[in-house]
């Protein structure tokens, strides 16, 4: 097993504030915005998101749920390991509203495409965004495109991507990892 | 988040589960009420399971609960009664289930009034076998979706005190609350006529008392059973009338208490006999809580078996 670091937490921390730079760009005030973090991951950078967004940029008002897509999932029944459900906490409303699913990292596609069928069981949003922090491009089995990208990564099938966060596991680092 | 997997592959009574299995239905349990709290309240889960429900009892609230829980999860859903069926040209248990799985069924949901009727048949076939009550044996969602409600009320169960009033003799749902509630740590105790006691209780692990007065006293919760009049072949009391006065949780034998009791009650109820129609409407009952969850509960459960049914 060898590993490669893609972003130390120095380039991923310019790397986050860029994207929440466009995200202010496009979103303006967030009023009729949702910001859902895809669990598990995805979360810890949507925690990120928000508190750039509060504390660095002064946005009020963000609206944000945590979705948990294992019960959409096309790979149920398909192997051993079970699939285990993490909490949802959508309260907030989605319809008519912009919407933007962010995870970290954008692999096959097969998460997202969930996740399109999974935020429907709230209600209809005006539009649906995808904010990635990792694109594993040349992986997809599904035609997915993220609107925002942190970082585009060349990977093949036996390659992980480990994405860490300094609140979960000690340091802001990405890896690339062969096994 | 919970990881891990039932170490069964059917649900055939509460005996048959461990403190795992249960903390892992109840925490999907958690998962699936979110759910069917949403404007869409259905995940396509299922959506390539067909499932049977056979009821050869009647059956109101379960058999709609398991069918709702079922659809909820996408899957195809096929449901039976004996009265309209070849049972009555002389066909047997096993030959039915056997006709029902060559359709190509994945999952067979059972109610029967014969004890045993889900472990017999789950030696005999191969099939997920979910026991939806099995005569006076087991009905282990029933107890799930209690002791899912207690918890709910209590945040755990441990030392907690529950008592089970009413026709325990005749009662499935006694016998899987009985054994699901030690199996969490809380101190059970029946009460009711002696003659609705089974002989040896106190073997699983409960303590008895006659005295309705005395138990409202000692517990925290109180599970209230109907009379099961359609088990019962003599006459276990003189009266119903008796038995409402001695028996019966009304607001007289409440209101000396000083404290508010969690009731809960698995229908169907008999309004005036086992239980007053104040008690059973108020805010101490969480009757209807135990319904909604009892899909939640039976969504967990189809979701965690049908798992193991590997494509």
């Amino acid at each position: 097993m060898s590993s490669k670091i893609i972003l130390n937490s120095n380039q991923l921390n310019i790397l986050i504030n860029r994207l929440v730079c466009q995200l202010i760009e496009n979103h303006n005030d967030f009023t009729n915005t949702v910001l859902i973090g895809l669990q598990p991951r995805g979360v810890y950078f949507l925690n990120r998101i928000i508190s750039l967004l509060k504390n660095k940029y002064n946005c009020k008002n963000i609206n944000y749920g945590l979705l948990d897509i294992t019960f959409f999932r096309d790979d149920f029944r398909r192997h051993n390991k079970p699939l285990n459900p993490n909490i949802s906490d959508m309260n907030v409303k989605i319809e008519s509203k912009s919407v933007v699913l962010i995870d970290d990292v954008l692999y096959t596609g097969r998460s997202i495409r969930a996740a399109l069928t999974a935020i429907e069981t709230y209600g209809r949003p005006k539009f649906i965004e995808l904010l990635i922090l990792i694109d594993r491009r040349f992986s997809r089995e599904l035609p997915i495109h993220p609107n925002y990208t942190g970082v585009k990564v060349d990977s093949i099938q036996n390659d992980r991507v480990t994405v860490n966060w300094k609140d979960k596991e000690s340091e802001d680092s990405v890896y690339l990892i062969n096994i | 988040m919970i990881k891990g997997n039932l170490s069964v592959n059917h649900l055939l009574g509460i005996k048959y589960l461990n403190y795992s299995d249960i903390n892992l239905i109840f925490k999907t349990t958690d998962y699936f009420k979110e759910v069917i709290n949403r404007p869409i309240k259905k995940v396509p889960s299922l959506r390539d399971l067909t499932i049977a429900n056979l009821f050869f009892e009647n059956s109101t609230r379960t058999k709609i609960s398991f069918e709702l829980a079922q659809k909820r999860l996408s899957a195809d859903v096929i449901n039976f009664s004996a009265d309209q069926s070849s049972i009555n040209k002389g066909e047997n248990l096993v030959d039915t289930v056997k006709n029902i799985l060559a359709m190509k069924v994945d999952m067979i949901v059972l109610r029967h009034p014969a004890p045993g009727a889900a472990i017999y048949l789950s030696k005999k076939i191969n099939s997920c076998i979910v026991n939806a009550g099995d005569g006076t044996h087991e009905h282990p969602t029933q107890a799930l979706l209690d002791a899912y409600s207690l918890i709910e009320k209590f945040g755990e169960l441990t030392n907690k005190k529950i008592l089970i009033l009413g026709d325990i003799l005749h009662s499935r749902v006694a016998l899987s609350n009985i054994l699901l509630l030690n199996k969490l740590g809380a101190q059970v105790k029946l009460c009711g006529p002696k003659t609705l006691i089974p002989k040896d209780i106190e073997t699983l692990g409960v303590s008895y008392e006659i005295n309705l007065n005395k138990g409202l006293k000692w517990c925290d919760a109180i599970n209230v059973l109907r009379i099961q009049s359609e088990r019962m072949n003599q006459r276990y009391f003189p009266s119903l009338r008796e038995y409402s006065n001695l028996y019966g949780l009304n607001e007289l034998k409440l209101k000396e208490l000083n404290k508010k009791l969690v009731i809960l009650h698995p229908g169907p109820i008999n309004r005036g006999v086992e239980i007053s129609s104040s008690i059973a409407d108020s805010s101490q009952s969480v009757i209807l809580d135990q319904v909604q969850n009892g899909v939640a509960i039976r969504m967990a459960i189809t979701y965690l078996l049908a798992s193991k049914l590997l494509i």
